[in-house]
């Protein structure tokens, strides 16, 4: 599903390369974690993937079901299936959640061909999908993000998420600022969208949130390159013992 | 010792001075309302049109800016229009002729041909003094417009529309409105244009808010891209009445409008809100004056402009608060979205303070669309131009979501997005 070639890239405004030929695969049906120490690259990684005009590709390629994206825009990206939960979503006063949320999924169906939706048949997925999140009618009344609490926020993630269905999610800290409780949701609200057509990169610090989401493969990126992957239990190691060894393994 | 030679004039000048020529015998007014004609325009051709060295046209030299004048043309065809907000009475000025009929119970209406006609209005055209060429223009051509007094107590429980539409030459037209003590009412004043041809429209609405009144005036400005519309809005506020003022200039290759206002009752709050966007070419001055004469009065004034292509934006925002007007609040805030390079605005804020206990204050911004806001919408699948308009809409929705009336807010967003799909 996707396949990132001895990618390198840098941040457009100064130069600095951040990402230094990274290669990663990621197959239909597979949960990957991206897992390594700050500033190693990750968040980077997420932001390349869904368009983010502040970096530049500089060489190699990215792949999405065969076919190199890096043309596209950030808006075609998403149409085609690609979503990123963001570490720390925006908040846009002034624009409605639920205007917002509407104007997603029908740009995103007009860009595929489809139809657009009813507005019954939109609030009857917005009321589902947001009971499952426990996530309250008077939230959606707010403005996008505005005055949601951290846990709300990254919960708001995952209800856009489950309604945009897409085919490659990338989940950048999810767990970052949140207590147990909203870990649970919020990784259930996850483990609900596994399917063997879609893919899942889950970007963590920490082993904890992969107790919940348990992923089928884990890498380790430093300095904007992996270093190593392997199955699950490559994360306990980490979790056991740092990167310290890894990393001087690698070098 | 040098004389002072007049500059020759424009023949945007030359063009009024024949049109008054032409028109003399047939503009309405008896002999007091004529004298008060032949006052201003003679004030109008020893002045010439105000250029930038008259201070309150500093910003909008309308001697560059106005090239031409259409010839008036009582013939020019006009359709009425549905009103904004479904159950609105309305009022119809079509192409420069006014109707009385259609007023709901408790409104007193005349047109104002009428009141020129035997002379009622003679008192009411002098201009508001050395800089008032709105005023002087408008004194001099007018033909028609609707005197409107609505009686005190009396409750109009829809928005009244005055539909003012126009398709061609000129039309200069008065509004003088009075609230009587205690009333309440909504009001729509709202230009339209039809047709490209370029119109020439001066409109001037005298508003006087009596004791304990409470009126909310929308005033609408979507004339065509060629138009010159030059609008002026005066209004007098009495004792604890509250007057809550929303402009929207959607429209017209050369605007000014102008709103003087005098609070002159104790314990009145007046409320200005507008939303200025501008695009193409064109140039959009809004020039609005406010004087607290008595103490413990409140008013706020939030501006919000949008300014695309190469148009070019003027606020003009005078506060002047009087030795005795103590305990005066008075807030005012401008804040501009420049979208182009070539987009031009400037915001000229001034507050005259002669009481010393009072809360005044006054700010500018000049921002751009936030690239975050707008990446994440586009991260979210939102292409580009429509997260540009999505975020343009926010940032003057704000403004608009401060109407109570629903169904006015829904007719005033359906205008603005209307526009910024055009333009954005």
């Amino acid at each position: 599903m996707l396949e990132i070639k001895n990618l390198h890239a840098r941040i457009a405004e100064d130069g600095t390369e951040i990402i230094r030929g990274l290669n990663l695969t990621v197959k239909a049906g597979e949960v990957a974690a991206i897992m390594g120490p700050n500033g190693s690259g990750k968040s980077t990684l997420s932001y390349i993937l869904s368009g983010r005009e502040d970096y530049e590709v500089t060489e190699g390629d990215i792949l999405y079901n065969g076919e190199s994206i890096l043309e596209l825009d950030a808006s075609e990206r998403a149409a085609k299936g690609i979503f990123l939960a963001f570490q720390y979503p925006v908040e846009i006063p002034g624009v409605a959640t639920m205007q917002f949320l509407k104007v997603a999924m029908n740009e995103q169906r007009k860009y595929r061909g489809e139809s657009e939706l009813s507005t019954p048949d939109f609030m009857r997925r917005v009321k589902e999908a947001a009971a499952e999140l426990k996530i309250s009618p008077e939230m959606l009344k707010r403005p996008l993000n505005v005055g949601f609490s951290g846990g709300e926020k990254k919960r708001a993630e995952v209800l856009q998420m489950a309604l945009l269905e897409p085919k490659l999610c990338v989940l950048d800290e999810t767990d970052s600022g949140l207590d147990i409780d909203a870990l649970k949701i919020v990784a259930d609200g996850v483990n609900a969208l596994r399917s063997p057509d879609r893919a899942v990169i889950v970007i963590t610090h920490y082993q904890r949130l992969l107790d919940y989401i348990v992923p089928d493969t884990v890498h380790v990126l430093y300095k904007g390159q992996v270093i190593k992957s392997g199955p699950k239990e490559l994360a306990h190691e980490l979790e056991a013992n740092g990167y310290a060894d890894i990393i001087g393994a690698a070098a | 010792m040098t004389a002072h030679i007049p500059a020759p004039m424009t023949a945007a000048e030359s063009a009024l001075m024949d049109a008054y020529a032409a028109q003399l015998g047939d503009l309405p007014g008896d002999g007091a309302v004529l004298s008060a004609r032949d006052t201003l325009l003679s004030e109008l051709k020893a002045a010439g049109l105000p250029t930038r060295r008259v201070e309150a046209w500093h910003y909008t030299d309308l001697r560059a800016l106005l090239r031409t004048v259409p010839t008036y043309d009582a013939t020019a065809f006009v359709q009425p229009v549905e009103p904004l907000t479904a159950g609105s009475a309305v009022l119809r000025v079509l192409g420069g002729h006014a109707d009385a009929s259609g007023a709901p119970e408790g409104l007193d209406v005349i047109t104002y041909a009428q009141s020129l006609l035997d002379g009622s209005a003679a008192g009411d055209l002098a201009a508001r003094g050395d800089e008032d060429a709105i005023g002087r223009l408008n004194g001099s051509f007018v033909r028609d417009g609707l005197e409107v007094s609505l009686a005190e107590d009396s409750v109009l429980a829809q928005p009244l529309e005055l539909q003012i539409v126009q398709s061609a030459g000129q039309s200069h037209l008065r509004f003088p409105f009075t609230f009587g003590a205690r009333s309440k009412a909504t009001v729509i004043e709202r230009h339209l244009s039809q047709g490209d041809t370029a119109s020439l429209i001066s409109s001037v609405s005298d508003l006087i808010i009596e004791d304990g009144a409470d009126v909310t005036w929308i005033l609408v400005q979507e004339q065509g891209a060629s138009d010159t519309h030059l609008g002026q809005l005066n209004f007098e506020l009495g004792a604890d009445a509250q007057f809550r003022l929303f402009v929207i200039n959607a429209g017209g290759k050369l605007v000014r409008q102008e709103v003087h206002g005098v609070v002159n009752g104790e314990g009145s709050d007046f409320k200005l809100r507008a939303v200025n966007l501008m695009g193409g070419e064109s140039h959009t001055d809004l020039t609005f004056t406010l004087g607290h004469d008595v103490p413990n009065t409140t008013s706020t004034e939030i501006i919000r402009n949008v300014v695309f292509d190469r148009a070019r934006g003027v606020f003009q925002g005078q506060i002047r608060v009087a030795q005795d007007a103590q305990k005066t609040d008075a807030k005012m805030a401008c804040n501009t979205l420049l979208l182009s390079d070539d987009a031009d605005f400037s915001a000229k804020p001034e507050l005259e303070i002669f009481a010393d206990d009072v809360q005044c204050g006054h700010g500018a911004t000049v921002i751009d669309l936030n690239p975050t806001h707008l990446y994440y919408l586009q991260a979210r699948g939102i292409p580009e131009k429509r997260a540009r308009q999505m975020l343009v809409n926010a940032f003057v929705d704000e403004v608009v979501e401060e109407l109570e009336d629903e169904a006015v807010v829904a007719a005033l967003e359906g205008i603005i997005e209307t526009w910024l799909d055009r333009h954005a």
